[in-house]
């Protein structure tokens, strides 16, 4: 009964949504107060309508009803209650199921927290995520429902969870990563509000700008906990694999990381302003690309569901409806838009346009490695595969420009920077971070270009945030007075810029002095890795509530005193009939000990991977960093007063005046 | 020209020469990096009448021919069989094999074809799917069907 009323709220959620994409755009074209009204509750009721379907299908979940066929597919009795409730987004109609709950949660969350935006423009946005919402809620109802019976022959258990997904990594994972990519669609909605309005100024970039944020904090730890979660769960060791779909989540990560800079120059200096509409466009259909490839079944990877091609086809015309429509208003409105600022060549503007280009390249480079094999195969050239070689060598070239400028931008003023100033400081870190890399370097047993190279870009992004955290403070005088005027958003990049080095560290390091070693380990048997001593004591049997197997029990050693007691377990899981393997590690700051167990071998030995990963925990701490200058920018004081400001008054030449006028007074110091 | 359609041309060419060097780099490191697929019968008979090379990278799927698993008993060193329609081809591999590895299942292997049969194989795959069977290679054995009976009539599909 329950799974009945599910579906009929989703019906009624599109009904919601299909009214919210006429009336307060339809209102707002005629200027009527009345069907601008209608938005708001819109909205509230989308949300309320998707949350109740969410919750019958947790339910159906909870109760182990199996005559739901996505219960039964999904979910078994033997699986304890946390999972099952996990399982929810475990397969792809449930997940999708999420998925719009989110988008939901993201509109009340427009509705709600914009009461300082002029509601013409509000129902604008609010109208354009409706209309959104009826593609995401079709495809639902009509290509993948949750909540079809199998009635009248039913199972008596479910087919059990997918084993990979019976981790806590996966109950947080799929809700942020959600989370990111439907918050891109929030940004759309606002640039493409803006387009239809016509006006596309910087206090249309003002209000964006914190949606952005929210949405880039999200993906940025939904993609950091996504390879935490395949690091340990996979059993390869490995934090990143190029793999089709961790590429889909990426691409719309590096557009919303070169939108988070644009707005940044378009609110400030009033310029940029059609590129960072066209990025703001992008991001969201890069997000809608990436569903298509791990819903289509057309990509083959750990993460594709299964396939079905009614579904690809949505997917894809959704895909041609949301990319076409809004280029097509995109061509029709940007010849309107002129940047009225004016930069020199070295600038922080020019600074910001080289982000730009090297963040769209590293774009181009992945769509391109993602998409070739696609294309080559429906041309008929037969099937190739892009290996991780290339992207690994891309990025390299990629990122040493992007950490140049990185270092350059936050130096320089806006509109024209005077070189030997800039030079000055350039020079400085340059010289401590090449001295300190080649001293660490040569100080260490083996040397290595990659690492070295790591080094130099980290310590001199390091270098370079501190000059100019320096140089914000040195104008007023005394140190403490000078930190405490620093805004958090500043401190936010700062942050956000330092966590890139830590991350850049980890990657270096991880890539350069990782061992491993693929052993044949009877009882009793040790090996030695990298000064470290792994002791197999034994091999014992293992029962878990579904799931049967062996642990290896290891004792790891370093100087002849015993570190650390690792347990690698090999699971069988019984209802799907697929084995797991559970590496065990033992966590460190400066490295990890990662043991797992392989398959049996003849006379009581065992195949055990054994591996020693340095600074690898740095690249999810970077990350990490990064989202907390996220949030830090997000708590700013400026986008709360823009509001005041806007109440005080309808016009918006004096705030803006007072805002770059603001602007200016910080950099007069410098 | 003046001094301000100058900066813009310098602006715009500048951009050009990178996106042309970005691109031309791209191109290079792809076309090292592209592993082309191939069965065990297109391995041993040409696909489309082009053989692989002896010493070429590239990617092959086939199902593990049963019994033909040797594990050497001091090493981890494996070597098994992979056919699909046709003659069989030899691969070899030094490693832990993936948890869903068995004979009679349908695999990936990366790596170099290091005699006219015989496959070096830098990474094995087995997809955690215990019917899995690669798309390429299901293509290529269009007309044998890979259906446990058991999945039939469990599925609404």
């Amino acid at each position: 009964m329950l799974a009945e009323l599910g579906h009929f709220s989703l019906v009624l959620a599109l009904l919601m949504a299909i009214l919210l994409a006429i009336y307060p755009l339809w209102g707002a074209q005629r200027g009527s107060a009345t069907l601008m009204a209608t938005a708001r509750p819109l909205a509230i009721g989308v949300f309320l309508f998707t949350a109740f379907a969410y919750f019958c299908l947790s339910w159906a979940f909870f109760e182990n009803d199996f005559t739901v066929a996505y219960v039964a597919h999904n979910s078994n009795t033997l699986l304890p209650w946390y999972y099952r409730l996990t399982a929810v987004w475990g397969g792809h109609e449930g997940s999708f199921l999420l998925w719009v709950l989110i988008f939901s949660v993201w509109t009340v969350a427009v509705a709600v927290f914009s009461s300082s935006i002029p509601r013409e423009f509000l129902a604008r946005v609010l109208g354009i995520l409706g209309l959104v919402g009826v593609g995401f809620y079709l495809y639902m109802l009509l290509a993948s429902n949750p909540f079809e019976r199998l009635l009248p022959f039913f199972p008596v258990d479910g087919r059990d969870l997918n084993p990979l997904l019976q981790d806590f990594g996966m109950i947080i994972h799929p809700p942020l990563l959600y989370m990111g990519y439907v918050g891109f669609s929030v940004v759309f909605a606002f640039a493409i509000a803006a387009l239809i309005a016509g006006r596309l100024d910087s206090t249309w970039a003002r209000w964006s700008r914190p949606w952005t944020l929210a949405a880039w904090i999200f993906l940025t730890l939904g993609i950091a906990l996504g390879s935490w979660w395949a690091y340990k769960e996979l059993g390869w060791g490995g934090w990143w694999f190029w793999d089709p779909v961790e590429n889909a989540s990426f691409m719309p990560w590096l557009v919303g990381t070169a939108l988070l800079h644009s707005l940044a120059v378009t609110e400030k200096r009033k310029v940029f302003k059609s590129w960072t509409v066209l990025l703001a466009i992008s991001a969201f259909c890069l997000s809608l690309l990436g569903t298509f490839l791990v819903r289509s079944g057309i990509l083959v990877s750990v993460h594709s569901f299964a396939s079905d091609p009614t579904r690809g086809l949505f997917i894809l015309a959704l895909l041609m409806l949301v990319i076409g429509g809004s280029l097509l208003l995109y061509a029709l409105r940007a010849p309107q838009l002129r940047s009225i600022g004016r930069y020199q060549l070295v600038s922080r503007e020019m600074m910001l346009i080289g982000n730009n280009i090297l963040l769209s390249a590293a774009t181009l480079v992945v769509l391109l490695g993602t998409l070739l094999p696609l294309v080559h195969k429906e041309l008929g050239l037969g099937s190739i595969s892009v290996g991780a070689p290339f992207f690994d060598q891309m990025f390299v070239y990629l990122t040493v420009p992007f950490v140049f400028l990185l270092a350059m931008g936050p130096l320089s003023r806006w509109k024209q920077q005077s070189t030997s100033a800039l030079g000055r400081h350039l020079l400085m870190a340059f010289g401590i971070s090449v001295s300190a890399a080649l001293l660490i370097g040569l100080g260490s047993d083996s040397f290595s270009y990659m690492a070295t190279l790591g080094l130099v870009l980290s310590i001199w992004i390091l270098v370079a945030t501190v000059q100019e955290v320096r140089q914000r403070i040195a104008g007023s005088g005394e140190m403490f007075a000078g930190i405490k005027q620093l805004t958090p958003s500043h401190w936010g990049m700062v942050l956000g810029h330092l966590g890139f080095a830590v991350m850049i560290i980890g990657i270096a390091m991880v890539t350069s002095y990782s061992q491993e070693r693929d052993v044949r380990m009877a009882p009793g048997d040790s090996i030695e890795l990298a000064g470290y001593t792994f002791q197999l004591q034994g091999v014992e049997p293992l029962r878990g509530p579904n799931y049967t197997g062996h642990v290896a029990i290891m004792d790891i050693y370093a100087n002849g005193k015993k570190l650390n007691h690792l347990e690698a377990e090999k699971r069988f899981y019984t209802v799907q009939r697929s084995v797991m393997t559970e590496a065990a590690i033992d966590v460190g700051l400066t490295r990890d000990l990662y043991v797992a167990l392989g398959e049996q071998l003849n006379n009581g030995a065992w195949a055990l991977r054994v591996y020693v990963k340095p600074f690898i925990r740095w690249i999810w701490a970077g990350a990490l960093l990064m989202a907390i200058g996220g949030c830090l920018s997000l708590s700013d004081k400026r986008y709360r007063m823009a509001k005041l400001a806007h109440k005080a008054s309808t016009s918006e030449k004096p705030q803006m005046g007072k805002a770059s006028a603001m602007g200016e007074i910080k950099r007069a110091d410098v | 020209m003046n001094p301000r359609r100058k900066q813009r041309l310098l602006a715009v060419s500048a951009v050009l020469v990178v996106v042309a060097g970005a691109i031309g780099l791209m191109l290079y490191a792809l076309g090292q990096n592209i592993d082309l697929f191939y069965t065990p019968s297109e391995i041993v008979q040409g696909k489309k009448g082009v053989k692989p090379q002896v010493g070429q990278r590239l990617r092959v799927g086939g199902m593990v021919v049963e019994g033909s698993v040797r594990r050497d008993p001091d090493s981890l060193a494996v070597n098994f069989d992979l056919v699909d329609t046709g003659p069989m081809i030899t691969v070899s591999y030094q490693g832990i094999l993936p948890d869903l590895f068995r004979e009679g299942q349908g695999i990936v292997a990366t790596g170099y074809l290091t005699q006219a049969k015989h496959i070096e194989a830098e990474e094995v795959l087995a997809k955690h799917d215990e019917e899995y069977m690669p798309p390429e290679l299901a293509e290529a054995m269009k007309g044998i069907k890979h259906v446990k009976p058991s999945e039939a009539g469990y599925q609404k599909e």
